[in-house]
């Protein structure tokens, strides 16, 4: 039967192609996309203010509501600069380590890299958050750690700052923006390690052997090799930190998130044009950034 | 003369492993030299020293009289022509050229004039504004070339560069490299485990072995006059015929070494010739290559020697496998080995 199967997909290549294609692209067409495409439909109707109901004519009056409120303007800035600033934070913080990882780790230290770095996201999202919570309270463990570290004054200086300040690193910008960081980071660091990790030693020797200094290969060869990477982990944190509604409902001060505003509208709200307006403003932003990153030659290495 | 480079006492372990040990030479101004042996033999360690890429656990290493031991690469005045060439993928041709020049912060037009110069000089100045994946090896290998050479160094260090070509390609750059390096003056020291490219290129060679050379000399001298066994097995593949057996066969106790080429083979009831020595044995199988034959003939339970024979039309017809034969060869084109 096997046989007799295996003989007649011999030779039928196309045919053989698509049998395997066919259920995942079903899902991906009807479930992904078609869902996705009633979703924006949605955010082009709007929504009768006096009985609530969504009226189904394509309008542009949820578009001009989001971005003529000022409210509603200051949830999708405020969510896009939180999102520049960890996806920026996660690039920094995630290059050494991953460079570590590729180039210098034996095997054993290598493979202890990698589980550590996925180790956390085995653990339920919600209890690191609100770990993260009680970590950063005003007697939480990192300002215990401050005080005794006597650099008090340099946490109380952060906190007094505008806007990222607050009364405790649980309740400003400033700790959502650590509690981003720490969630994203493995997000960075895995697609960036394998990018450095295709990079030949031999390129880099030869680049110094040609009399680069060390900054010189690092700008000149490291950095445009694993710009890829660099541009699959930044796609990563940023639509993360774009789409997230938990971390800025429990940590940081009390300004809405794109996330959060999507989660109210659609529900308790039951705005579901203006949900999927919000919806689309990370889709549009990412179609963006990728866009950029091509013009840039970010993927001209791939 | 000051030696271009020079090796004093070094040595290099990794772990366990011993990659050189206690190697010195020095190699003159404009010498084609070339380090010889298998893989493991520590040619690569050694040449990786002399770019500073790696650094000895002892010894010091000389460029021009000038101890380098501690000097980076990048301020070395040697440049390095990877196996796997090493060119960037992200830069064109030209770019890859450049490459030298631009860390060194000369001005944008300049370089690229500079690049296509010495394009010219390998021939690919149609290539220039191409990616190194749109190139075949021979191109990429000539490509490489020419970024070494941008910086007009006074060494330039090859490492198995020829490993990837095909034959014909192969012997094309053999030429070309002995040209380059004719015209350019500059020094070059070269890697590679190929025994007929080291003695057809370089003027002097030092045949590696276990982290020692065995023997450096120029490639005449390796091929007529091999000092120890694994020279003359390593370079030109000769007989190693070992103290027992060559007392059984000439009557005196001391390995010889002795060229296929240099054996005659004949029936076995013809006569020995006055003055020559001989030995009698099976002939097991006969290899043509064309031009010429190779006969392996067991002479001892664990000796077969390899005999090449001209095939010319006057050749006369070898007797059938399995026969007996003698093998016939003159004194003088023996030669006494150094005991293990």
């Amino acid at each position: 039967m096997l046989r007799a199967a295996s003989t007649f997909l011999h030779g039928r290549n196309a045919f053989y192609v698509s049998l395997l294609l066919l259920p995942p692209l079903l899902w991906l067409g009807t479930v992904y996309l078609a869902s996705l495409f009633v979703l924006l439909a949605q955010s082009f109707y709007a929504i009768d203010e006096f009985t609530a109901r969504v009226v189904p004519e394509l309008t542009l009056s949820t578009y001009r509501q989001l971005f003529t409120q000022p409210a509603n303007v200051d949830i999708v800035v405020r969510t896009v600069l939180m999102a520049i600033a960890v996806t920026i934070a996660c690039g920094i913080v995630a290059f050494p380590v991953a460079n570590y990882m590729a180039r210098y780790a034996g095997p054993k230290m290598k493979a202890f890299f990698y589980v550590g770095v996925m180790l956390p996201m085995w653990t339920s999202y919600l209890v690191k958050v609100y770990a993260w919570r009680l970590m950063l309270a005003k007697e939480g463990i990192v300002s215990w750690f401050f005080g005794s570290l006597g650099l008090m004054p340099v946490l109380d200086h952060a906190l007094s700052l505008p806007v990222v300040g607050g009364p405790s690193l649980a309740s400003s910008y400033l700790g959502m923006f650590v509690v981003f960081v720490y969630m994203w980071l493995p997000f960075m660091i895995l697609p960036l390690a394998a990018a450095l990790e295709r990079v030949p030693g031999s390129l880099l020797q030869a680049s110094a052997d040609l009399g680069a200094r060390p900054g010189q290969t690092f700008r000149n060869v490291v950095l445009p090799l694993a710009l890829p990477g660099l541009a699959a982990g930044s796609i990563f944190t940023f639509s993360l930190t774009l789409g997230d509604y938990i971390i800025p409902s429990i940590v940081g001060a009390p300004g809405y998130f794109i996330g959060m505003m999507v989660y109210q509208q659609q529900g308790t709200a039951g705005n579901l044009p203006l949900a999927a307006a919000f919806s689309v403003v990370p889709i549009v932003l990412i179609a963006l950034y990728l866009t950029l990153a091509r013009r840039l030659g970010a993927f001209d290495a791939l | 003369m000051t030696a271009a480079i020079e090796l004093r006492d070094t040595s290099r372990a990794f772990g366990s492993v011993v990659a050189l040990d206690r190697v010195s030479f020095s190699i003159a101004p404009g010498e084609f030299f070339a380090l010889l042996g298998p893989s493991g033999s520590g040619k690569t360690t050694c040449l990786r020293l002399i770019a500073g890429f790696d650094r000895p656990d002892e010894g010091r290493i000389l460029l021009e009289g000038e101890d380098v031991t501690d000097v980076p690469p990048y301020d070395r005045n040697v440049n390095t022509v990877f196996q796997d060439y090493a060119l960037f993928p992200h830069m064109n041709v030209a770019e890859n050229v450049a490459y030298g020049l631009r860390v060194r912060g000369v001005a944008a037009a300049e370089r690229r004039r500079r690049a296509i110069e010495m394009l010219g000089l390998v021939r690919l100045d149609d290539f220039a504004e191409r990616r190194p994946n749109q190139l075949s090896g021979g191109q990429k290998q000539r490509v490489a070339l020419a970024r070494a050479l941008i910086n007009q160094p006074k060494v330039l260090l090859l490492d198995e560069p020829l490993g990837a070509l095909d034959l014909k390609l192969r012997e094309e750059m053999q030429a070309e490299l002995k040209g380059l390096q004719q015209r350019l003056g500059i020094t070059f020291v070269f890697v590679t485990h190929d025994q007929g490219e080291a003695l057809s290129m370089a003027d002097r060679v030092a045949v590696f072995s276990r982290g020692r050379i065995e023997q450096l000399d120029t490639p005449r001298a390796l091929y007529t006059r091999p000092r120890t066994a694994f020279v003359a097995g390593f370079v030109g593949s000769a007989n190693v015929v070992t103290r027992d057996v060559a007392g059984r066969l000439t009557g005196r106790h001391a390995p010889f070494a002795i060229r296929p080429e240099m054996i005659e083979i004949r029936s076995a009831d013809a006569p020995l010739p006055d003055g020559l020595l001989g030995a009698e044995g099976t002939l097991e199988d006969v290899l043509y290559h064309g031009a010429s034959s190779r006969c392996h003939v067991r002479v001892d339970a664990d000796t077969v020697l390899a005999v090449a024979r001209i095939e010319s039309a006057a050749a006369a017809p070898l007797p059938p496998r399995g026969s007996r034969v003698r093998l016939a060869w003159r004194p003088g084109d023996a030669v006494m080995l150094e005991a293990d």
